[in-house]
């Protein structure tokens, strides 16, 4: 039988308990989510508040959590790529080839090279896709509707081309070990070749109606600074330790498949705040643009699958393997431990996402309320990424 | 002069809403970028893989080209797949009568049993639509369908036999296929 140790209030649950009993006298303990319609899912943050102004902030997390690690340990790694799909709805194709690239390195597997231009080409599309859905849902989120609707526009775009070599619009399962499951045919690399230019003509009007436009800016700039040591104290990547100076994109420094060849630059910004962080994405979205012209006109003829790619019977080779990609919220990593059995023995998903979040706590410390939430979605959640 | 700065700076951020609205004022114009759904069929759902379904034979288009391994089942990562195989027919005393003749002779029996499959349960509530049945498939006996109209009741209506699904279009196909959503009229 619980009791009610506050008799003319409603108890909650552990986490609030746990935090009220650091509440400074007269302070409010408010929850923030689950269901929330600014948390973009199921996130959950308790916050203690004197007046508008908050004093701590506790994100708790574990509402969508479906197991993925543990899912790994029951399939054979052929079977487990369906899961990457799920992991992520914004970019499922980064952690598509994080999980895949992890087991090529386990197995030795040479992949074709038409195949890692295939992969570049697909995975720079879904992250603009991914960060449109980010702009979209930030700016709804800080009270502008329209936006979203301009986004959407051009994120069916890319969905209708994805659709194309892929089959589906959202949890995308299309790379293989060893390659990916279809080459793109002509009509494909021609819708994409005509997305580009279209693309560019686009994002000017994005810098019109919001990027400058006044009332945006004085949301976000100045608000949610974040220094660069607290980016390494908490393990931030992507966009959100980008925003904040910090030169670490990994198809720069890890210079993975076919990155090498290709000319493009990882913005950064020096503001450190909400806004840095904006401008980052709205570079990048640019700089996709041009990564995939040049994978098009760069892309050779072949294979997209290496002849004797693994079956799902086959078995991962005794060893460990890790690898990462920089997905559209920062660093995906898979660390894949196998004991030459039928199933992988462990299988650890680094996501950007939950360490994006950690450094929140810290951040949000005597901002205003409606200054947090502009916080939260300049880090870009995606919620299932974070709970796997 | 700060005083003239500021003014200049009100001025200008003034400016940049009306930027905004000049935007909106173009788009508006514009011809509308959705598609009035259920009155008009979408233009991309040709490329759509939707659930699975039997290839035909070359010769029979509607006798599955399936031969029962049951290597789909194996691979599949979410155990939707189950193929019964079709067990022996009852031999006739003539042919046990040569049976018994052929192993006298020491010469083993040809299985006459007919390769396809009695039933192909799907279950699509628990298909992800990966395509690893298909890429494992030694016939290359299944495909995805373009059916993206697929609605049902129950939990029961995603569980189906793909042999008994095929039978039902070969009764259908001199008729068109179910008809799409009619592109012309418009509510």
């Amino acid at each position: 039988m619980l009791q009610n140790a506050y008799p003319d209030q409603i108890a909650g649950d552990f986490y609030t308990e746990n935090f009220a009993k650091k509440a400074a006298e007269g302070s409010l303990i408010l929850n923030l989510g689950p269901q929330h319609p600014s948390t973009h899912g199921v996130l959950r943050v308790v916050v203690e508040l004197d007046g508008e102004y908050i004093l701590r902030a506790e994100p708790v997390l574990g509402y969508l959590h479906r197991m993925h690690e543990k899912m790994a340990e029951v399939k054979t790694a052929a079977q487990f790529i369906p899961n990457m799909g799920r992991v992520d709805y914004g970019q499922a194709l980064g952690w598509n080839w994080a999980f895949v690239g992890a087991v090529e390195k386990l197995g030795g597997i040479e992949v074709p090279e038409r195949a890692e231009y295939v992969r570049v080409i697909t995975s720079e599309l879904n992250r603009i896709a991914s960060h449109l859905l980010w702009w979209g849902a930030y700016l709804l989120d800080l009270g502008a509707f329209t936006p979203i609707m301009y986004a959407f526009d051009d994120r069916e775009k890319i969905l209708d081309i994805l659709q194309i070599p892929t089959g589906s619009r959202l949890t995308y399962s299309y790379f293989r070990i060893g390659g990916v499951a279809s080459d793109l045919n002509e009509d494909c690399v021609r819708r994409i070749r005509e997305f580009i230019p279209w693309m560019r003509s686009r994002l000017p009007m994005y810098k019109d109606l919001v990027s400058d436009n006044i009332i945006l800016r004085k949301r976000i700039e100045g608000i949610g600074v974040i220094e660069p040591d607290v980016c390494q104290r908490y393990g931030a990547t992507g966009p959100v330790a980008r925003g904040s100076g910090i030169a670490c994109d990994l198809r720069k420094t890890e210079d993975y498949s076919v990155f090498r060849k290709l000319d493009f630059i990882a913005p950064t910004s020096e503001l450190k705040d909400a806004r840095g962080r904006y401008d980052v994405r709205m570079i990048e979205m640019e700089q996709s643009l041009n990564i995939i012209e040049q994978c098009l006109d760069m892309m050779p003829e072949g294979e997209v699958l290496v002849k004797g790619a693994p079956k799902p019977s086959w078995k991962a080779p005794k060893g460990e393997s890790y690898f990462a990609v920089e997905g559209a919220r920062g660093k995906i990593g898979v660390h894949l431990v196998s004991d030459g059995g039928k199933n992988l023995y462990r299988c650890k998903l680094r996501a950007p996402g939950y360490c994006n979040l950690s450094l929140f706590a810290e951040v949000s410390q005597g901002t205003i309320l409606a200054d947090a939430v502009a916080i939260l979605g300049s880090l870009d959640l995606i919620i299932p990424e974070i709970d796997r | 002069m700060n005083a003239i700065k500021e003014a200049l700076k009100n001025v200008s951020d003034l400016w940049s809403l009306m930027v905004g609205l000049k935007v909106t004022g173009r788009y508006f114009r514009e011809p509308q970028r959705t598609v009035r759904y259920p009155w008009k069929a979408l233009s991309n759902t040709d490329t759509y893989k939707g659930h699975l379904e039997l290839v035909g034979g070359m010769k029979d288009p509607f006798k599955p080209r399936c031969i029962s391994c049951g290597m789909c089942a194996l691979a599949c990562p979410s155990n939707c797949l189950t193929v019964v195989k079709r067990k022996a027919p009852k031999p006739t005393p003539e042919e046990e009568k040569a049976l018994a003749e052929a192993k006298e002779r020491g010469e083993k029996p040809k299985d006459k049993t007919p390769k396809d499959p009695e039933k192909f349960i799907y279950d699509f509530s628990l298909c992800s639509l990966c395509g690893t049945c298909m890429e494992n498939c030694p016939a290359g006996a299944l495909q995805f369908s373009g059916n993206i109209y697929m609605a049902g009741y129950s939990r029961n209506d995603f569980l189906f036999d793909l042999v008994v699904k095929m039978r039902e279009s070969e009764a259908a196909s001199p008729a068109e296929p179910a008809a799409a959503p009619a592109a012309t009229s418009e509510a």
